[in-house]
């Protein structure tokens, strides 16, 4: 049998696979999670003051376990990183040209990832951003749509 | 407000889904058109002589290009299964039942499927089985097409005879 003849017997289907997990967030990302709902933002205070958002279970640098101390951050913040994606594929947040950008928000210590919303001239490390919360909100990081420039309005 | 709002978020839904285009290539192909006419094929490795099933063009040991085309048996022996208690998309089979791994008649690699009919804990290494295939009308290039093996009554394959297969 030639090649040419078995080429085009060849079988082609599209595949998907599909995880659908539900993580449970433990009792500390729990309070993040439940606080976006009520489109607020808390970070967790370590016992040498610093406030993580989003609030860890154990302080990075010293693996202590966070004190029971939650503080709202925010809303506003600072880009501190920032990378642009130019042609978002079709599961990433926004169909449009957005950002991707580490974000300390005010009051905290560390720096939220999240979607900024903007133009990429205007973006630039230091800029000041604000959520824009979702109509509804249902108790996940997605409640943010995205950050946008504080200047943009 | 109601309740479910007024209870703190104690989970999130974080799906992931990757879509894929697949091209099975030559060999699994064959294999599938197989499939479709309710025959299993496999290849043989022209240096270890082991007959893989379904057939991926390749000997992985040997690191040569498989051929040689044989046919493979829809009986064969459990070398191993898991009894799988929770549901599955895409899987219409009813809970609970026994993944296994099958040991075809003529192959040397196990064939991944699930039992019906019989008590899972009947379910045990060397029991013979055999493929429970839809309806001829319905057979199909896809390894839907093998609803599920059956227990054929055989005497068990002891297991000496499967031990260099595990």
């Amino acid at each position: 049998m030639s090649q040419q003849t078995q080429a085009a017997d060849i079988l082609s289907a599209p595949h998907v696979l599909e995880y659908p997990y539900r993580r449970s967030v433990g009792p500390v990302l729990s309070r993040f999670f439940t606080a976006l709902r009520e489109r607020k933002i808390v970070g967790v205070e370590t016992s040498a003051g610093r406030v993580l958002c989003p609030p860890a279970e154990a302080d990075p640098e010293t693996g202590a376990a966070v004190s029971d101390r939650f503080v709202e951050v925010g809303p506003g913040g600072v880009i501190e990183s920032w990378t642009f994606v130019a042609k978002p594929r079709d599961k990433q947040p926004l169909a449009r040209p957005f950002a991707y950008a580490l974000i300390r928000l005010d009051g905290a210590d560390t720096a939220l990832l999240h979607v900024v919303d903007a133009d990429p001239a205007r973006l630039r490390t230091g800029a000041r951003v604000r959520p824009r919360w979702r109509a509804e909100t249902v108790g996940e990081i997605g409640d943010i749509e995205c950050f946008e420039l504080e200047t943009s309005r | 407000m109601s309740d479910a709002e007024r209870k703190p978020v104690r989970s999130i839904q974080t799906p992931m889904r990757l879509t894929y285009h697949y091209t099975a290539g030559i060999a699994t192909s064959r294999f599938l058109h197989g499939i479709a006419e309710g025959r299993i094929l496999g290849q043989r490795c022209p240096v270890c002589t082991k007959v893989y099933v379904p057939p991926r063009g390749s000997c992985p040991r040997c690191a040569v290009a498989t051929e040689e085309e044989v046919h493979v048996s829809d009986r064969g022996t459990i070398l191993t299964f898991a009894i799988v208690r929770v549901p599955s998309e895409n899987l219409d089979v009813p809970l609970p039942f026994a993944c296994v791994h099958v040991l075809l008649d003529g192959a040397d690699v196990p064939f991944f499927s699930v039992v019906q009919g019989c008590p899972l804990d009947e379910v045990r290494i060397g029991m013979r089985v055999a493929a429970a295939w839809v309806e001829p009308d319905r057979l199909a290039p896809t390894l839907q097409s093998i609803r599920w093996f059956e227990p054929t009554g055989e005497p068990d394959v002891p297991f000496d005879q499967l031990r260099e297969h595990l």
